[in-house]
């Protein structure tokens, strides 16, 4: 079966070990109770990786409109390749919108982003402490929302390997089984 | 040169002896046009943040500016760090101590004309129980009636132990505070 392009196959592990780690980042920073030199530097690491994301997704997104992914095998039903179109379809859409939530509230917190501490990015918007918390929440359920999504295209791309054993998992994978 | 000194020593004698009601006049601020704030970096990040809470006391006169005299005081625990865990958190001994030091504040010892709008500002800043001598330009412009004061006065937060035991690490948060403030004031 035709495999994935290399760049698509470098991007796609590249941004979900990033997502996986800035994900767990989030989740460990912001349950450390009070103000610690190890917090503030947990919020500026997550800030980075989440800055890094959203410029690989660019480079994913550009990637994905030049280089048509290879087609599903005819075996699999219709309402699977929908549902597969969708779900990608989702997951791209939030590569997107989390970092940029995430980007939104740091500035409505008034924190610009200073990326690796050496490069300050555009301050969009000015400090805003009614618009903070609305950020906040839609920074965490649009998390919420992209590790429901992740899951589902986990279990699938499993359904994929260990029960229909069509080779599509393989499409993905850093190296060729055959 | 005589007449110079003869000059510096009138000067001095009038701010050493100004009241309101000679060289100098004491002013009312107007709190809603009036702000001071810290700004410092952390992790090279710059981030404001505000005293809500101060009281300035200044005697101005445009005619006699020598004359002036200046004191502020701020309240610590007003500091807003946009975050109430935050806030409580840098009011807790190793920050501004706030139970033990309600107050930072300043008293100037001179203030002399250095231009037009342009004032020499020297006085002792009091933060968390230290003094020290402190010198800054401060600006000052008529506004709709009134008198607006505006200056920087860049400062060390470690020379008035501001962040101890693990916070003295400044590449967490930078040394340089500059405290930013604005005071809106006027006779009516």
């Amino acid at each position: 079966m035709q495999r994935y392009s290399l760049p698509a196959i470098v991007l796609h592990w590249l941004i979900a070990l990033l997502i996986i780690g800035t994900f767990t980042l989030g989740l460990v920073m912001t349950d450390i109770p009070g103000l610690t030199p190890t917090k503030l530097r947990y919020f500026s690491w997550h800030k980075w990786a989440g800055v890094t994301v959203l410029a690989l997704a660019t480079c994913r997104l550009l990637w994905r409109l030049r280089s048509t992914p290879p087609a599903y095998p005819g075996t699999m039903p219709a309402w699977q390749s929908r549902a597969a179109h969708a779900l990608h379809g989702l997951l791209y859409l939030l590569m997107f919108a989390v970092p940029l939530s995430g980007y939104f509230y740091s500035l409505a917190a008034g924190v610009p982003v200073v990326y690796f501490g050496l490069f300050p990015l555009p301050t969009l918007i000015d400090a805003d402490p009614a618009l903070k918390p609305i950020l906040g929440a839609l920074h965490y359920w649009l998390n919420m929302g992209l590790a429901a999504l992740v899951a589902l295209h986990v279990l699938a791309a499993f359904k994929h390997l260990l029960i229909d054993r069509d080779g599509i998992m393989h499409r993905m994978l850093p190296f060729s089984t055959k | 040169m005589k007449p110079l000194r003869a000059l510096a020593l009138a000067s001095l004698f009038a701010s050493a002896f100004a009241t309101p009601f000679a060289g100098a006049a004491a002013l009312k601020t107007d709190p809603a046009k009036s702000s001071v704030a810290a700004v410092f970096k952390q992790m090279n990040v710059p981030v404001e943040a505000k005293f809500k809470s101060f009281t300035a006391a200044i005697d101005y006169d445009a005619a006699h500016p020598e004359a002036a005299k200046a004191s502020v005081d701020i309240q610590t625990a007003s500091m807003d760090l946009g975050d109430p865990e935050y806030n409580r958190e840098v009011s807790k001994k190793e920050w501004f101590n706030t139970a033990q030091f309600p107050k930072a504040s300043f008293v100037s010892t001179s203030i002399k004309p250095a231009g037009a709008g342009k004032l020499n500002v020297a006085g002792k800043l009091t933060i968390k129980g230290k003094t020290a001598d402190v010198t800054f330009p401060l600006t000052v412009k008529a506004e709709a009636g009134k008198q607006v004061f505006e200056g920087q006065l860049p400062i060390k937060r470690l020379a008035f132990n501001i962040g101890e035991g693990e916070w003295k690490d400044t590449s967490m948060v930078a040394d340089e505070v500059v405290i930013k403030f604005r005071v809106t004031a006027g006779t009516n």
